[in-house]
């Protein structure tokens, strides 16, 4: 891609006055692509908004337990099921814990996971994806059959299942929290690259053909450096968006598997594993529910609505 | 378009095979014995959880069990269920009416939402309405089916007292009366699934739409005088539809996964929650029979996607 357009030397003009503004017209600042891509981000309102709202949730999740004045886990059952008020703004559970406290807890571990289970996707995604579309041939077809065939598989059904079989050793092996963590968010990954491979490989396609790469190869530049510097950096835009849209899904995901009682262990209120304690009681407690399910929906509609600008954005049939 | 069938079938037949290994690898792999809620029970002496075992084919090695299951399979022998020791076929056709029933009636309201919403979000970009359809949309994807089940459950069975939030499965409708009782039982469920649907199928339509707009053959029928309903519902929404079907067919699969999660939380039972609840007692007949049905879901509705396209649209050919 083009840089920018170098400023236009002039020849100089008979009034120095006319060079001096003709010059200060050409050197704007240059518009490089990301220039460019942030430039449509921010002209869609909604993807702005959801930007906002977005890093809004991550301070709330990281910086508010640090503020809170409740502790998350202590049981107090005099203050069982207590309505919101001024000393517990989002009420508290059934064992008198202080939601605000927990949501907020569990939001750094839904967030956590969403983050760490997308990278986990958006690698393998990449990496299958770069190499069938740069190799071409034998190694193409094998990895998308492979592709094809792990967009088969049931997914839903096939995570319960993992979670289910693998959950008391990983547990024993690095404790309840970590070991479930590392199962949730590899099963997650594990299971959802297959759409970042093949928007990867058709990019891969496509950009090998283009001049440029025909140019770094005749510069006599290996194989492995054409890939990372030249072609990767091309293919950029699905994958960010795709990994935007990925943490919304994952975060979802980690929710169903709470909710049906295959995620987290009863003591880390992930917002899923909130909504799964919290069914039992939605007509004394309702607040119970509430909360963690409007944070989950919140999330994942302002990550939606990023994803959806970013795609405006980085789409190179846009530019303006 | 008889061989072309035929070939794409026998395509599925391999994938099928490497996802029936996959589910079968992921369980012999597995920490933890099918059979260790015996081994709990002192009633149950060693010696005959080792006879167990071994009619169950338990000590052989995988690829054994494999085959054997295969072929057991392939013969419509779908084993016991551990835990009911009921035949696990029997098991599934009690449970599947309820599912489909539930499922159906969700994609087919989703359908018939969405499409007229779609089609009017398009003929009309960036109206009110279709901003207000598009907000909806979002609103629909982004909110996860087990919350918006409870919402509903918190809003018309206990604030409102309107509608029973518990399944009854038992139900059966022999006159108005009863019809309405399982109208008003279906009421939340099927909403749940199709709200979740209704988002992201008004978003394919709409873009199918707009993308055939603007087409030469949209101009033309204008140009010969056909009024605009005509184009738009006669020329530019059939033409439309062929990748709408598609996704709908592909769209399949994932309302089943989507009844897992409503089916929990209404206490349907339904396929869904036979399968949860077989995961819960480690019924590994069951969970690998519901997770090949699944699988098999998947491959099929790929391969009716795949004829549905060629059928509708006269320019792919199958040689």
């Amino acid at each position: 891609m083009p840089e920018a357009n170098p400023p236009v030397d002039n020849p100089p003009v008979g009034r120095a006055q006319l060079a001096a503004a003709t010059r200060a017209q050409f050197t704007r600042p240059p518009r490089s692509l990301w220039n460019d891509a942030w430039r449509r981000f921010r002209r869609h309102r909604m993807a702005v908004a959801g930007t906002v709202v977005f890093l809004g949730l991550v301070l709330f999740v990281t910086c508010g337990p640090l503020l809170a004045r409740n502790d998350p886990r202590a049981i107090d059952f005099s203050k069982s099921m207590l309505a919101p008020s001024r000393a517990h703004p989002m009420g508290t559970d059934d064992l008198g814990r202080d939601m605000l406290a927990r949501v907020m807890l569990g939001g750094r571990i839904s967030l956590a996971v969403g983050v760490a289970s997308m990278l986990i996707a958006i690698t393998l995604g990449t990496l299958v994806g770069a190499l069938a579309g740069f190799a071409g041939g034998r190694v193409d077809s094998i990895l998308m059959r492979l592709t094809d065939l792990f967009l088969a598989l049931p997914v839903v059904p096939l995570l319960l299942l993992l979670i289910f079989l693998f959950r008391d050793a990983l547990r024993r092996a690095f404790g309840p929290e970590t070991g479930i963590f590392i199962l949730i968010v590899s099963v997650i990954g594990l299971l959802n690259w297959m759409t970042v491979a093949r928007l990867v490989r058709s990019s891969f396609l496509a950009l090998k053909q283009k001049e440029f790469v025909e140019a770094a190869h005749a510069l006599g530049i290996g194989e492995a450096r054409i890939m990372v510097r030249h072609i990767l950096p091309n293919a950029l835009g699905p994958i960010i968006v795709a990994a935007t849209l990925g943490v919304g899904a994952a975060i979802i995901t980690e929710s169903v598997l709470s909710f049906l009682g295959l995620g987290f262990p009863p003591d880390t209120p992930t917002w899923g594993r909130l909504l799964f304690d919290g069914q039992n009681f939605l007509d004394l407690a309702p607040w119970m529910v509430l909360w963690p399910g409007f944070l989950i929906f919140l999330t994942v509609l302002s990550i939606n609505y990023v994803g959806d600008g970013l795609r405006d954005a980085l789409d190179p049939r846009s530019r303006r | 378009m008889a061989r072309y069938l035929l070939r794409r079938l026998l395509f599925a037949i391999p994938t099928l095979l490497g996802i029936s290994m996959v589910i079968f690898a992921i369980l012999a792999l597995a920490p933890g014995d099918p059979l260790a809620q015996f081994a709990a029970d002192p009633s149950v002496p060693p010696e005959v959880r080792e006879r167990i075992r071994e009619s169950l084919g338990l000590n052989d090695p995988w690829y054994i069990r494999y085959v054997k299951w295969l072929a057991a399979l392939l013969r419509g022998d779908w084993g016991y269920s551990f835990a009911s020791r009921v035949p696990v076929l029997d098991l599934i056709v009690q449970r599947l009416p309820q599912t489909l029933q539930v499922v159906g009636v969700a994609y087919l309201v989703a359908i018939f939402i969405a499409i007229p919403i779609g089609i009017v979000s398009a003929v009309r970009p960036y109206s009110l309405f279709d901003n207000l359809a598009t907000t909806f949309a979002f609103i629909g994807f982004s909110l996860p089916t087990f919350f918006t089940g409870l919402l509903l459950i918190l809003l018309f069975s206990v604030r409102l007292r309107w509608l029973p939030f518990i399944y009854d499965s038992t139900l059966k409708v022999v006159n108005w009366e009863t019809l309405w009782l399982q109208v008003r039982q279906m009421l939340m469920p099927v909403t749940v699934l199709a709200l979740f649907q209704t988002g992201s199928l008004t978003r394919f339509v709409r873009a199918a739409m707009l993308e055939n707009l603007p087409a030469d053959y949209a101009r033309t029928a204008r140009a010969k005088g056909l009024s605009e309903q005509a184009v738009v519902l006669g020329h530019v929404f059939r033409n439309s539809m062929i990748p709408v079907v598609t996704l709908l067919a592909l769209g399949v699969p994932t309302v089943f996964t989507g009844a897992i999660v409503t089916e929990q939380i209404f206490r349907i039972n339904g396929i869904g929650e036979l399968l949860i609840k077989s995961i819960q007692n480690s019924d590994t007949p069951v969970v690998m029979a519901i997770t090949f049905i699944f699988a098999v879901l998947v491959v099929l509705f790929n391969v009716i996607a795949d004829v549905l396209y060629g059928i509708l649209d006269p320019r792919i050919r199958y040689d």
